[in-house]
């Protein structure tokens, strides 16, 4: 047990120590100050914002700024859906997938997952898309999905500190040739040097061990650059269908550190971005200091769970063993469960262990880890939803201070409270109980196959059931893009019709909506005068109001959820007990 | 204003300001019965859908009210109906009451006000007025049917019909209606203050020609009246940002519970087949349309939304006990916000009433000589300072016989910042700032002698105003005046700089004295020398750095500065111009007062946040009894941690505390949360546990408890 504990531990110590030195790097990259990479990015990015006519760099307001964003992005997905659909035309197709290898909805909804940086997959990839279509669309997709995360909350924390909220095709520029390309070269190259195939080459088939007689296939492919910029850009798609629970994906206890390190380093990283930029890194300390212990404690609940296993089967054995149902041997309960704890905590979605056989109490930590959406969120946009937290706490604790509330001096009014709670409060319950209710509701339409003797419909009854469906949902309107299965979302189940388009809207709403609102909300907030600090002031930068951020922030997540919370996961961990 | 005027008329209310008497009274006899019979007309949903949190109970209780009638309106429910027609009435009686509680909130809030108006509106009466028409003829009019601009002629012993201006005649007003001051006051025209007349109040003497300057209805009672009435009340900024979170939460929770029944419905056909029919009824039951209300209705913030409007209405009504029309409730909460803080010294920090303490001769003259020069310089001022000129001078031996015929007076300007007399024999003597006599003894071609600089300074380093005074092309001596500065008002400040507000005073006094005084009174920053132009040239660089300011003010040339500033106090006592160009009218002319506003502004911004913490809060426990209690069937009874008896008994529980919390409350809504001059961080500390841990422990102690009383088993 001990040497579980001992590598979580390793794991965080890890990442809370990188994760001032590539905020302080973030905030110089878009402070535009001097870099060590200047000599060579500054003649390159000079002829990309020359050829596409960002040259003098002009400031956009909150809407100029949306629209970039979905122009971007759209157009992206245009392109990338011209890669897809056309695919068995083109090159690098070892497996000679045909066209019909992926349904249109399928299609559509692949790209609407990836483009909002969720890469949720009703599909299996080396099944379904090409060589081609995975790292020239798919990883077009990365890139982009991510940038536009990182863009967006450098254009935030512009606003929340009075500055204009900057050219959002020079943020998104900047972000993928100064932070994600740069990193993804190095963290490739370690990738393919622990163990990982990077390969244009087919398929391998080679006998089994068992029996000489019988041939397996083992899919290949340019995993390692794929990989890293998965993890890094907490896009989450995976190459193989098991993503990163597969040994090509994930080979060894090493790759598993570097992945987890990874997903949540540009997150975390971007509060120090924050307290640089806002000339307050106390602040942002505070900040993240309130994160990391909100997120150990989840880590520890889920660490716990698992470990402890399920009682009804160690009732059985005799033995007190961890839970090891749909986990690799190779990273045991205490890599699987920290793995699962980030990576929903990030909105990265990778997974390294089966979601679904996870104990009830650590399904819970996934799932109001989705909910909150901060520890340490999406990438970029989980900062900005912190901060929006703040916001909103300052304005319901901040008038117990006598004064009209305010975040760095500049007031919080109506304008921002409509904002923000339309971003915290109102997105979420739209997207994920509407539709969960309307699936729950219907379920012939979400899944036409009958277990005898059990309901119609969703694969799994009851609590479970409950659970799948919420937490499919929330995956997507979290753009977290990992899944718990046992719903009938992927061809040739037909219910994966229903799946993918009800999916698509809760993705797009998921991720545009609050872009727009966290837009908006920066845009009037530097718009606003600052008023200096007094004694008088609410001070954000105290371990007080950290700890008054953190329990609104737990409270107003749970208020929400604790119906679902309470008949999924918590029902579920009495039934098991 | 300038403060160097040796000879302001200002009159300031001294004393402190509890043993005041305020009037007018209040009468607040009745007010429960007939805000009771309001809680009935505000049922009217015309007026409930202002509220929208209020709205969703109203609309829960009728749908209540129908299952109740008919359990099986919405579905078939597999419970015994009587057993739910039970229940669902319950459920209607204490919906109707949670909105009845609601609606005696604010109309107690709005009795109060109404009471407060009434008041006001008593020394408002209808009166008789002698409007002079064009052709100077007199018309009798009701003062109702007067005109901005009309003019009135008023006599002896007759009320003053409507605000104005005296233009012509002299009488003395008494003004205690509404001031509560019993010394008659002269009026008369063209001086800066005494020729303002408020409507209300009563000539005693003489009689007064005199100008309206305000539309009936449109006075400054008039506005007040409206405003405590509520009837006129507009949303401040951040009622209505409060206003938007909770109309946010409503609507979220509104989603929460209406997918439960697809929810539990899911649930209950996988417990149907795993265990019994039985407890997948029980759990449909669960989540019967009565009971969803009931859950929807514990978890809206009810107890804010109940309170917000009594609050608002409650801090405009503390404002007017404080004998301070405020136009405005947006004036009142920028109190709270205010960061800077301008204050005169004179009359504010120090007691108005300058007194002169001691002639100091500064060439070899006697005493005598020198109490004569400044007795014939005085001779035609009757500010209190010049009386108390005369008066030293009296008692030295200084009295010179004089007739006042043959003299003529020189009055103060603030341009040549010196007042006098000329005699008959043409001797022309000066008193005035010492740089404005050197001035004019060296226009005459006189010498200043060198000892008038010593004791300027030592007359400043005192903290007193020193004056020179002047025959023709001599000086002869300084005159200390003394300057008090009020009791008190050290501490007052310290609790200012504590709550992040910074003073400033503006005084016409020299840097010496101005120092002295600052220092002494405990103010952050002083600003000596001043013009009435420095004043408003502070307002502005404060406000360029986002700074709220407030001041006073109560001269025609303050009017500029009192618009600028983001509050402006005008004394009553003060000009027309002043008064229409702030935002806050002091009856009591007490200029201090303004810290006290500050502190209601802020009162009111806390109590507003502290029951709006309170309210989310408490939805902690509600979920914790009423999910875990109708959901029994699922296997989730473990999480009924308060062991509450029932289903039920949980909901009834809830719904009672939800209810009892709204009129708990009422006296805190109006009273408003204690407030403390400290720092923001410990203001925030002691709410955050009072009302947000408070918040999540009380309803849990106080729903276990209904459910004991409670009568289900």
């Amino acid at each position: 047990m001990l040497q579980g504990w001992i590598q979580i531990a390793i794991t965080i110590t890890l990442f809370v120590a990188i994760s001032p030195l590539f905020g302080g790097y973030m905030a110089r990259v878009f402070q535009g100050q001097r870099t060590l990479l200047d000599p060579v990015l500054n003649p390159l990015e000079g002829v990309i914002f020359t050829l596409s006519g960002v040259r003098d760099r002009p400031e956009m307001n909150g809407w100029q700024y949306t629209r970039a964003v979905l122009y971007s992005n759209i157009a992206a997905c245009i392109l990338v859906g011209l890669i897809l659909f056309n695919q068995a035309l083109l090159p690098f197709n070892p497996t000679h997938l045909n066209s019909s290898a992926a349904t249109w909805d399928t299609i559509l909804h692949t790209l609407v997952s990836f483009v909002t940086n969720t890469d949720q997959q009703h599909y299996s990839g080396e099944s379904t898309y090409t060589y081609f279509s995975q790292f020239a669309g798919l990883g077009l997709m990365f890139f982009i999905s991510c940038a536009t995360g990182i863009a967006v909350a450098i254009a935030f924390i512009r606003g929340l500190t009075g500055r204009p909220l900057g050219n959002f095709y020079v943020d998104l520029t900047q972000a993928i040739t100064r932070i994600l390309l740069p990193m993804s070269l190095v963290g490739g190259v370690v990738m393919l040097a622990a163990g990982m195939p990077e390969t244009l080459a087919g398929p391998v088939v080679v006998p089994t061990l068992e029996n000489p007689h019988i041939s397996q296939a083992i899919a290949l492919g340019p995993v390692a650059h794929f990989e890293i910029i998965k993890e890094l850009g907490q896009n989450g798609g995976g190459f193989f269908g098991v993503n990163s629970a597969h040994p090509f994906e994930n080979p060894n206890g090493f790759t598993n550190l570097l992945e987890i390190v990874s997903m949540v380093s540009i997150s975390a990283g971007l509060i120090h971005t924050y307290g640089a930029m806002a000339n307050n890194p106390k602040q942002a300390w505070y900040i993240f200091n309130m994160v990391l212990i909100i997120y150990i404690a989840f880590v520890v609940v889920a660490g716990i769970n698992e470990y402890n296993g399920i009682p009804g089967i160690n009732q059985l054995l005799g033995s007190s063993q961890p839970n090891l149902e749909g986990k690799e041997v190779r990273f045991g309960w205490a890599q699987s469960a920290l793995f699962l704890t980030t990576t929903t905590g990030t909105m990265c979605g990778a997974a390294n262990s089966a979601h679904d056989s996870v104990m009830p109490g650590s399904l819970f930590i996934a799932l109001f880890n989705m909910f909150l959406q901060i520890l340490w969120g999406g990438e970029g946009t989980g900062t900005a939803y912190l901060f929006a937290y703040v916001i909103l706490a300052v304005f319901a604790t901040g008038l117990m201070v006598g004064r009209t509330p305010e975040f760095l001096g500049r007031k919080i009014e109506q304008r921002e409270v409509v904002l923000a709670s339309l971003l915290l409060l109102l997105v979420h319950p739209i997207v994920i109980l509407i539709p969960g209710a309307i699936t729950l509701s219907f379920p012939e339409v979400a899944a036409n196959v009958t277990v005898p003797g059990f309901y119609n419909g969703i694969f799994n009854p009851g609590f479970h059931g409950l659970s799948e469906v919420i937490y499919e949902y929330t995956s997507a309107a979290a753009n977290n893009g990992s899944g718990l299965a046992g719903l009938g979302n992927s061809e040739p189940a037909p219910s994966a019709l229903w799946w993918n388009l009800s999916c698509c809207v809760v993705l797009a709403i998921g991720r545009y909506v609050p872009i727009m609102a966290l837009l908006l909300l920066a845009d009037g907030m530097s718009r606003k005068q600052s008023v200096p600090m007094t004694s008088g002031t609410l001070r954000t930068d105290t371990k007080l109001f950290a700890g008054v951020a953190a329990g609104v922030i737990l409270i107003v997540g749970a208020l929400t959820f604790f119906p679902v919370l309470a008949l999924g996961p918590v029902a579920e961990a009495f039934a098991v007990l | 204003m300038s403060n160097s005027s040796p000879s302001r008329p200002l009159h300031v209310p001294q004393g402190p300001r509890e043993s005041r008497r305020h009037t007018p009274k209040t009468n607040f006899k009745g007010i429960y019965r007939r805000a009771l019979g309001q809680s009935f007309v505000k049922l009217d949903p015309r007026i409930t859908v202002r509220n929208p949190v209020m709205f969703v109970v109203w609309v829960g209780t009728i749908v209540t009210f129908l299952v109740t009638v008919n359990p099986n309106l919405f579905g078939d429910i597999q419970a015994d109906p009587t057993e739910q027609r039970v229940l669902n009435g319950s459920i209607t009686v204490i919906l109707f009451f949670t909105l009845l509680f609601a609606n005696f909130a604010e109309a107690v809030a709005e009795g109060r006000g109404k009471a407060q108006a009434d008041s006001l509106r008593a020394t408002r009466s209808d009166t008789i007025a002698h409007k002079v028409l064009a052709d100077g003829t007199i018309e009798e009019v009701n003062s109702t049917q007067l005109r901005r601009g009309d003019q009135v002629q008023v006599l002896a012993g007759s009320m003053i019909p409507a605000d104005g201006e005296v233009i012509q005649g002299i009488g003395s007003v008494d003004e205690s209606a509404i001031t509560g001051e019993s010394a008659p006051v002269l009026k008369q025209p063209g001086t800066d203050i005494a020729s303002s007349v408020t409507g209300g109040t009563k000539l005693l003497s003489d009689e007064l020609l005199i100008r309206v300057t305000s539309d009936p209805g449109q006075g400054f009672i008039d506005r007040m009246i409206a405003l405590v009435e509520g009837a006129k009340r507009t949303k401040t900024p951040n009622e209505i940002a409060l206003t938007v979170l909770l109309a946010v939460l409503t609507q979220v929770f509104l989603i929460v519970v209406a997918t439960v029944p697809a929810i539990a419905q899911f649930i209950a056909n996988f417990i149907s087949t795993l265990f019994s029919q039985a407890a997948a009824n029980n759990l449909q039951a669960g989540a019967s349309v009565a009971v969803m209300i009931s859950l929807l209705v514990a978890l809206i913030p009810t107890t804010i939304g109940g309170l917000l409007s009594a609050i608002g209405i409650a801090g405009m009504d503390r404002v007017a006990q404080f004998n301070v029309i405020a136009t405005s409730g947006r004036a009142v909460e920028a109190c709270g916000d205010v960061n800077t803080m301008i204050l005169d010294k004179t009359g504010t920090i120090t007691f108005g009433n300058r007194l002169a303490d001691e002639f100091i001769p500064v060439t070899d003259v006697s005493s005598q000589t020198l109490a004569q020069v400044c007795w014939l310089a005085s001779v035609f001022d009757d500010t209190p300072e010049g009386r108390s000129i005369r008066a030293l001078a009296e008692k030295l031996g200084g009295a010179v016989d004089l007739d006042l015929a043959t003299a003529e007076g020189i009055e103060f300007s603030a341009r040549t910042r010196m007042s006098g007399t000329n005699l008959a024999n043409g001797q022309e003597i000066r008193k005035g700032s010492v740089e404005a006599i050197k001035g004019f003894v060296r226009s005459r071609g006189g010498q200043v002698p060198d000892q008038i600089d010593p004791a300027y300074e030592r007359v400043s380093r005192l903290g007193g105003t020193p004056l020179a005074v002047c025959r023709d092309k001599d000086i002869y001596g300084i005159i200390y005046l003394k300057d008090i500065v009020k009791p008190g008002l050290r501490e007052r400040f310290d609790q200012l700089r504590r709550m992040g507000i910074r003073t400033i005073m503006l005084t016409g006094d020299n840097r010496i004295t101005a120092s002295v005084i600052a220092q002494e009174a405990g103010v952050d920053d002083f600003i000596a020398e001043a013009t009435p132009e420095d004043k408003i040239s502070v307002i502005r660089s404060e406000q360029s750095q986002g700074k709220l300011v407030a001041m006073t003010g109560d001269g025609t040339n303050d009017a500029p500065a009192l618009a600028q500033a983001n509050v402006g106090v005008a004394m009553n006592s003060g000009t027309q111009a002043a008064k229409e160009a702030a935002n806050m009218v002091d009856l009591d002319s007490d200029p201090t007062k303004l810290i006290d506003l500050v502190a209601i502004g802020k009162q009111l911004l806390i109590t507003r946040g502290a029951l709006t913490t309170f309210s989310i809060a408490n939805d902690v426990a509600k979920y914790f009894a009423i999910i875990p209690t109708i959901f029994a069937a699922a296997g989730i009874g473990a999480l009924n941690i308060m062991g509450l008896k029932s289903a039920e008994s949980a909901i009834i529980a809830a719904l009672i505390y939800n209810a009892l919390v709204i009129p708990a409350l009422i006296p805190l809504a109006l009273r408003g949360v204690q407030f403390r001059p400290v720092s923001a961080n410990q203001l925030l500390q002691r709410n955050i546990l009072i009302y947000g841990v408070g918040g999540v422990v009380a309803p849990f102690i106080a729903i276990k408890a209904i459910d004991l009383i409670l009568p289900f088993s």
